[in-house]
């Protein structure tokens, strides 16, 4: 048994420690919204938090996430007043959307650090999810929207 | 810890309410479209038709007989519904429907999302079901009232009339049992309160949750997941296995030989994978053990030095080209591309008795159906679909052959397990139903002017529409998808001697359509041709093909506003150069200019300015999305699209050599819409073809060099 806390929620989990996190999550305990994209952390679509930073959870062992807090899409502001939220909804950024979790905690990562990123910091911040639907021009402009509501403090 | 509760297996859905949710719940109920015209129904839901339901709770259900795949459908079709309807559009809910005969296309007769047709196939359709359900409101609201209907108005999910007022909820039991008008009046387009205007997309909030459920998060109780050992080459089949390895790991349960090879099912992905992965399998490698990408292009060019199918004759391209001043001969050689959505490939079925249902993401539900009941000895009408969101499908989830789907069913009808079957991204990259690798051989005879005159153009590659279900659409040995974009473009309608054959190859390699299927190649060959006629005549590129494309006027619209609105006629700073290009595909017409620099062998493309005429934009908003998102998809494929085959293997396996572009390589893109009262056209496609013609001849202005083939290498920006 291996005790993980994920969106401040303790669970006892069976399996083997090596086993990727992503699957436990999303097979063993139903946080679905971290999705599986490639397996080998190429594309970030399984991007979630330990103790606050960003991790692929599908090259992350189970091992290594006890003991830390597991932050999921699901768990980073179920009450939708997160600036990204507002600004992916403002920017009208996604299109099929499988990809856009990963994004979003990726972003808020890069928020959290630097809350007025430039452009070339967004880049590098933000070149390791990809999006097959080709949303990043909105995601840029997205996390600058939530950039400016996160300093404001206004969110709509 | 009094929270903590033991996970040793997926137990989540009878011990949890927080990690599941309504969504999953939801597959439990009843679909609403499992009500239709059911007299038993007691739940006072008005069902005008097959793709509307009002609740007494005032609660607007919208069917959509088309999948949500990211192109923004789901925020489309209810705005045709509510602007007939008069609904209050935040009370709009939407559904996928089942696969059924009311969802059928309504011009290809099945049930389908592609070809970019949605939007112009549904809006006489969509409409008038918000019309007809809106005749039986009023007519229920004046009974109600004592008036006439004449006197009545709708606003925002009201009916009024003088003093009195009710909401479509109050009335759609009411309006439930009124025969539906035998033909309803549509608004005047001046009377729009939603189309044409940008709307937000209603799939937003859910998908920014992780609340949104893909295939991929289909789950039940009991449920095991498979994953498929498959091939290793096209073709190659199972001699023998053994999977005493496989069968020790943890979570295994099961390991079933099916068509594809070997499925091993597992309590979850993760067991499944590394049983999976200790498979000992003897593979039968059949005819295609020694295909190769080399071997496959110097038959492709013996191929295009003999007589292939005639796609389109006129006068003598031949004694022309001879009779010219000046002759061009250019090769094209285009690589097999995979599409990659996000979402690798899964399906969910769960067998029964004398039923079966199923859970996907797909493009075609309808064939999936039969596929289904065909393996399963079952009648289409015992099989049901479920169709999910889909993480992508860029046509990779419209397969004639209903390749994924008859997979996950033979899974289950091997092993008799609810199981989701659920494909890696090697099993994505290495799956084939690639867009065919193209070689074109173009002689072109320009007059002294410097206009084409004669033209003699061979394509090579293999037919998508060959060997399936759609084969009857060849005709006289063409398939259309092979040469649209040249037969059609309106550079050939002014040439007068002209020759276009066509060699369409059997090979082992599945082939399918790809965003924009073949104007992905033929737009690539005729757009950088133009460019290079334009220079051989010292003429300016978007002048020379104004002069060939003066009497087609949405060429030229789209054209003439992406060129100004880029500031083609302006300087650029140093080392700042400019491409264009312009081509319809799927009924829209498009033009890109792509402003790029060359640093180090290293291309940056830093802006695209992109002009469409989709005749209507019935949402603004969706349009300018589905362009950006074509330009990134276009541009992928100029910088890294490229499968090849050695020794009948894939050589890419996932998204380290299988590339994608990314944040850092994204050009700053505008969209403009063409005011356009013509014929409406698609946007999920038609922005893809001009990208990489429009950054190639970007290239040629930089470097003096004449790309023809892609993906671009690094030796391509030397200059000439």
């Amino acid at each position: 048994m291996i005790q993980l806390s994920v969106n401040r929620k303790e669970f006892n989990v069976d399996a083997s420690p090596d086993m990727p996190l992503l699957w436990v999550l999303r097979d063993m305990l139903g946080f679905t919204g971290t999705k599986f994209g490639c397996g080998m952390a190429q594309c970030g679509a399984c991007t979630v938090h330990l103790d606050g930073e960003a991790v692929r959870s599908c090259v992350t062992t189970m091992e290594r996430a006890a003991g830390k807090e597991v932050t999921t899409i699901e768990g980073l502001s179920p009450d939708f007043t997160h600036p990204l939220q507002q600004a992916w909804i403002g920017e009208d950024v996604l299109q099929c959307g499988y990809c856009q979790s990963g994004q979003i905690m990726s972003a808020a990562v890069l928020l959290r650090e630097n809350p007025d990123p430039s452009d070339e910091d967004i880049d590098a911040a933000m070149s390791g999810n990809i999006c097959r639907c080709g949303t990043y021009q909105r995601i840029k402009k997205a996390i600058h929207t939530a950039a400016k509501l996160q300093k404001g403090g206004s969110v709509k | 810890m009094s929270t903590t509760t033991n996970y040793s297996r997926r137990k989540f859905l009878k011990t949890s309410g927080i990690m599941t949710g309504g969504l999953l719940i939801s597959f439990m109920v009843p679909s609403g479209a499992k009500r239709l015209y059911n007299p038993e129904d007691k739940s006072q839901i008005f069902t005008p038709n097959a793709y509307l339901q009002i609740g007494a709770n005032n609660n607007i259900k919208i069917i959509l007989a088309h999948v949500e795949m990211g192109q923004g459908i789901w925020t489309t079709l209810p705005m045709l519904i509510a602007e007939e309807l008069d609904c209050d559009w935040n009370k709009i809910q939407v559904e996928h429907s089942p696969a059924g005969a009311p969802y059928n296309h309504t011009a290809y007769g099945m049930q389908i999302t592609g070809g970019s047709s949605t939007t112009w196939s549904e809006f006489d359709r969509y409409r008038n079901a918000g019309a007809t359900a809106r005749a039986q409101l009023v007519q229920a609201a004046a009974q109600k009232f004592g008036v006439a209907a004449g006197d009545c108005r709708t606003e925002n999910g009201y009916v009024i009339a003088g003093g009195n007022k009710a909401t479509y909820g109050e009335l759609a039991d009411a309006a439930g049992k009124l025969a539906a008008p035998a033909t309803v009046k549509l608004k005047d387009p001046k009377e729009w309160k939603y189309i044409g205007k940008p709307m937000k997309r209603l799939d937003a909030k859910n998908k920014i949750l992780g609340k949104a459920v893909f295939g991929m998060d289909v789950q039940f109780e009991g449920m095991l997941t498979a994953v498929v050992a498959h091939a290793p080459v096209f073709g190659a089949t199972v001699k023998s296995f053994d999977d005493s390895k496989t069968k020790n790991i943890k979570g295994v349960k099961q390991v079933v030989k099916v068509p594809n090879g070997v499925a091993v099912l597992a309590d979850h992905f993760w067991a499944a994978k590394q049983g999976r992965d200790a498979l000992n399998i003897v593979w039968d490698m059949g005819p295609n053990a020694k295909m190769s990408s080399a071997l496959q292009l110097q038959e492709y060019r013996r191929l295009a030095t003999t007589k292939g199918s005639s796609a389109a004759k006129k006068g003598d391209a031949e004694a022309s080209i001879a009779g010219s001043p000046t002759k061009i001969n250019v090769e094209y050689v285009l690589p097999y591309l995979a599409h990659a959505p996000m979402e690798p490939l899964n399906v969910t079925v769960k067998p029964g008795k004398d039923s079966c249902e199923i859970w996907t993401g797909t493009q075609m539900p309808g064939l999936e159906q039969g596929t289904a009941a065909n393996i399963l000895g079952l009648k289409p009408e015992q099989v049901k679909v479920n169709t999910v969101f889909l993480g992508g499908g860029f046509g990779r989830r419209a397969t004639p052959s209903a390749d994924f789907v008859s997979e996950a069913v033979h899974i289950a009808k091997a092993s008799g397990k609810f199981v989701k079957m659920v494909w890696t991204r090697e099993d994505d990259i290495r799956g084939g139903y690639y867009r065919p690798a193209y070689l074109h051989k173009v002689q072109i005879g320009v007059d002294g002017k410097g206009m084409p005159a004669g033209w003699n153009h061979t394509i090579v590659g293999q037919s998508i529409m060959a060997g399936t279900m759609m084969e009857g659409m060849i005709q006289n040995g063409i398939d259309g998808t092979s040469v649209e974009g040249i037969v059609d473009s309106p550079y050939m309608a002014e040439i007068k001697n002209q020759n276009i054959e066509l060699h369409s190859p059997k090979l082992g390699v599945p082939v399918l359509w790809w965003r924009s299927v073949g104007h992905t190649h033929t737009a690539f060959v005729m757009e950088t041709l133009v460019d290079r006629l334009a220079t051989n005549a010292g003429k300016d590129p978007v002048a020379y093909r104004r002069e060939l494309l003066k009497n087609h006027p949405r060429h030229l619209a789209a054209l003439n506003l992406a060129v100004e609105k880029s500031g083609w006629d302006n300087a650029l700073p140093a080392g700042r150069y400019r491409g264009v290009a312009v081509h319809e595909s799927f009924g829209s017409y498009v033009a890109q200019v792509a402003e790029i620099s060359i640093d180090k062998s290293k291309l940056k493309v830093h802006r695209v300015t992109c002009a469409i005429d989709c005749g209507l934009a019935v949402n603004p908003a969706g349009v300018k999305a589905q362009m950006e998102g074509c330009i990134i998809f276009g541009l992928t494929a100029v910088l890294y699209g490229e499968i090849t085959l050695e020794n009948g293997q894939v050589k890419q396996s996932n998204f380290h050599n299988y590339k994608m572009a990314r944040m850092n390589e994204t050009p700053l893109t505008e969209v403009y819409i063409v005011e356009s009262n013509e014929k409406m056209g698609g946007a999920g496609e038609p922005g893809v073809p001009p990208v990489a013609p429009a950054i190639i001849n970007a290239i040629f202005a930089a470097t003096g060099k004449r790309i023809t083939r892609l993906p671009l290498k690094p030796t391509d920006l030397l200059k000439a």
